[in-house]
């Protein structure tokens, strides 16, 4: 704590710029905010709204990974910080603008999504994003329009990670409980009419490569009213390979071969049994091309070429044997971005944080004044751009919550922009 | 003594966190309190700690006991077990501190914050197998 008591003295106040306020940006500036005593803290963001993907990625049914907003806000009612929201970096403002105003600019805007699936087929009606189904239930102004067409009765999705389970637990929760989401109203007026029985989970790997993690393989298979589609032969003599396994894969693959080769026997098995939705994972298979209906007017299946593995362990590869198979199904959604983990986004927010003050404290930064925020609203004034503030946010939060309480929900997203600016008097 | 207030004393137990950096922050807390809620009512800096509040839904609590301490602690569910898996820096003595109640038989006893915290979905890319 030596060197942050002593720049205390030092009469410097350093101006820092977040650009994005996910994880990242909050966990950044948070750490700022605490080791340096008078640094100033301005986090922009191109939503009206904060926190990025912990509002408009994290799934409705898991409230508790949303607990970090109250982390998030106490750093934003420091007086040292303050959110600039509905402001693009690259449109409104550039970032060498940003970069004349303060010390340091931070970039931390989160990972770009990938646009295109990138096989035959991927325009048919019926072809989805995950990314973009989850910002649409989610409440992400820009997939407010998408509205996916759920009368089918067998979806599949590409991709065996937690955003791939997140997409099929929201189509086959029973929709009372999911009423009780901050889903928004337009997606439960949706998914209510959605016929979606079938739900086939795809990986181009092998049930030792699974991507996702197993508290959310354990809700699938706790998913009340659905049954887990597991081919036993996709799982005998899998537990041998995974004695020297690290814990998390061992773990994992035990849970998947007990629920694929030992399924409960009794009264539970029976309620099971006759559940009215199932999901599924399918294994080594990798898509070549999306099938037309005989129409052309929509999606009827999807080809996929049966693969092989070359290597064992997380480094195997999927190869091609040659084989194809048609799997018939009425929607497909991909997943394509990588993406982290809130906390692992916490740490590098903390070490961001730690090495800027480093590079401060060396000198690296400039060391004069520099005008900060003050020099950026004139700019901001000037090209019509209306920043959102922390209190405005609030006024829409509380606009939010009452409106959710009204339908019995924790809040009811608001999803068009212009409402939002006119709620908070713009 | 009335006989509330003699049950409060008894009822106190003092811990000792060790933090990431090693210092060590010595605090006091009641029998039935988690280890989340005395860190949480004492203030202890501990950067990060507790993100989900208690819910099992991040790792960012967790704490490495004692072995003679860790024996003695309640029987660990799969739910704290598969928070556990993706914690960082897991050890033979790791738990959630959310998941663990105070009792009379632990004053005294140290808790170490490891050096860095991980998240459930850490240490698998979401998306990669697609
Ligand atoms: C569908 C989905 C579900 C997830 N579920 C979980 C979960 O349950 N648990 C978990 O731990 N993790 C989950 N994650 C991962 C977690 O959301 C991310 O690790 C985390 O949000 C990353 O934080 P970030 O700040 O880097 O990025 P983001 O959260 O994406 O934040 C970036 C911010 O920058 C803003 N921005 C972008 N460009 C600009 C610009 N030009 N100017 C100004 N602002 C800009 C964006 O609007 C956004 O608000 C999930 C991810 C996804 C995609
Ligand atoms: S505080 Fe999140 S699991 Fe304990």
């Amino acid at each position: 704590l030596g060197f942050r008591q002593l720049l205390s003295t030092v009469e410097l106040v350093p101006h820092i710029c977040v650009v994005g306020s996910g994880p990242a940006g909050f966990y950044t500036a948070q750490h700022l905010l605490k080791h340096h005593p008078q640094a100033r803290v301005d986090i922009y963001e191109k939503q009206v709204v904060p926190f990025g993907l912990v509002r408009f990625g994290v799934a409705p049914d898991h409230p508790e990974v949303k607990n970090v907003i109250n982390t998030f806000t106490q750093t934003a009612h420091s007086t040292r910080c303050a959110f600039r929201g509905n402001v693009t970096v690259g449109r409104d403002v550039s970032v060498s603008e940003l970069r004349d105003a303060y010390h340091a600019v931070v970039l931390s805007y989160g990972a770009e999504d990938h646009r295109t699936l990138g096989i035959p087929g991927e325009e048919l009606p019926g072809v989805l994003s995950a990314r973009a189904f989850v910002g649409w239930y989610n409440g992400l102004p820009e997939n407010h329009k998408l509205t996916p067409n759920l009368n089918c009765d067998t979806a599949l999705i590409l991709g065996q990670g937690n955003v791939a389970l997140d997409v099929a637990r929201i189509l086959l929760t029973p929709i009372e409980l999911l009423e009780k989401t901050d889903i928004t109203a337009d997606a439960l007026r949706v998914l209510r009419q959605s016929q979606v029985k079938r739900v086939w989970i795809v990986g181009r790997r092998g049930p030792l490569q699974v991507a996702f993690t197993i508290k959310e393989l354990r809700e699938m298979i706790h998913l009340p009213r659905s049954q887990a589609l597991l081919d036993p032969a996709d799982f005998e003599g899998l537990e041998d390979l995974i004695k020297e396994a690290p814990r998390p894969r061992k773990r994992l693959t035990e849970l998947l071969v007990q629920t694929a080769l030992k399924p409960p026997k009794g009264e539970k098995a029976d309620g099971k049994a006759e559940a009215p939705r199932a999901w599924g994972l399918r294994f080594l298979r990798s898509p070549l091309k999306v099938l037309p209906s005989p129409d052309g007017g929509r999606v009827a299946g999807i080809r996929l070429a049966v693969m092989k593995l070359e290597g064992s362990g997380e480094n195997a590869q999927a190869v091609p044997t040659g084989a194809v198979e048609d799997v018939p199904c009425g929607l497909v959604w991909w997943f394509k971005s990588p993406s982290g983990v809130i906390a692992t986004t916490m740490n590098d927010g903390f070490l961001t944080g730690q090495v800027l003050l480093q590079d401060l404290e060396e000198g690296v930064l400039p060391i004069g004044p520099k005008p900060g925020y003050s020099s950026i609203e004139p700019l901001l004034k000037n090209r019509g751009v209306q920043p959102v503030s922390f209190e405005d946010w609030e006024k829409l939060d509380a606009e939010e919550v009452a409106q959710g309480q009204a339908a019995g929900k924790p809040r009811e997203k608001l999803v068009d922009p212009q409402q939002m600016l006119q709620l908070i008097g713009h | 003594l009335s006989a509330p207030s003699r049950r409060s004393s008894e009822d106190k137990v003092t811990i000792h966190f060790v933090n990431r950096d090693g210092e060590k922050l010595t605090t006091q807390g009641k029998v039935g309190d988690t280890l989340l809620d005395i860190v949480v009512n004492n203030n202890l800096d501990i950067d990060g700690f507790g993100a989900c509040e208690g819910t099992l839904a991040c790792s960012t609590c967790h704490l490495v006991f004692e072995e003679h301490i860790f024996g003695k602690l309640e029987a660990i569910t799969d739910e704290e077990n598969d928070m556990l898996d993706l914690a960082y820096g897991l050890t033979d003595t790791s738990r959630l501190g959310c998941q663990i109640c105070l009792t009379k038989s632990m004053n005294n006893m140290t808790v170490r914050v490891p050096e860095a915290v991980a998240d459930a979905r850490q240490s698998i890319d979401l998306g990669k197998n697609s």
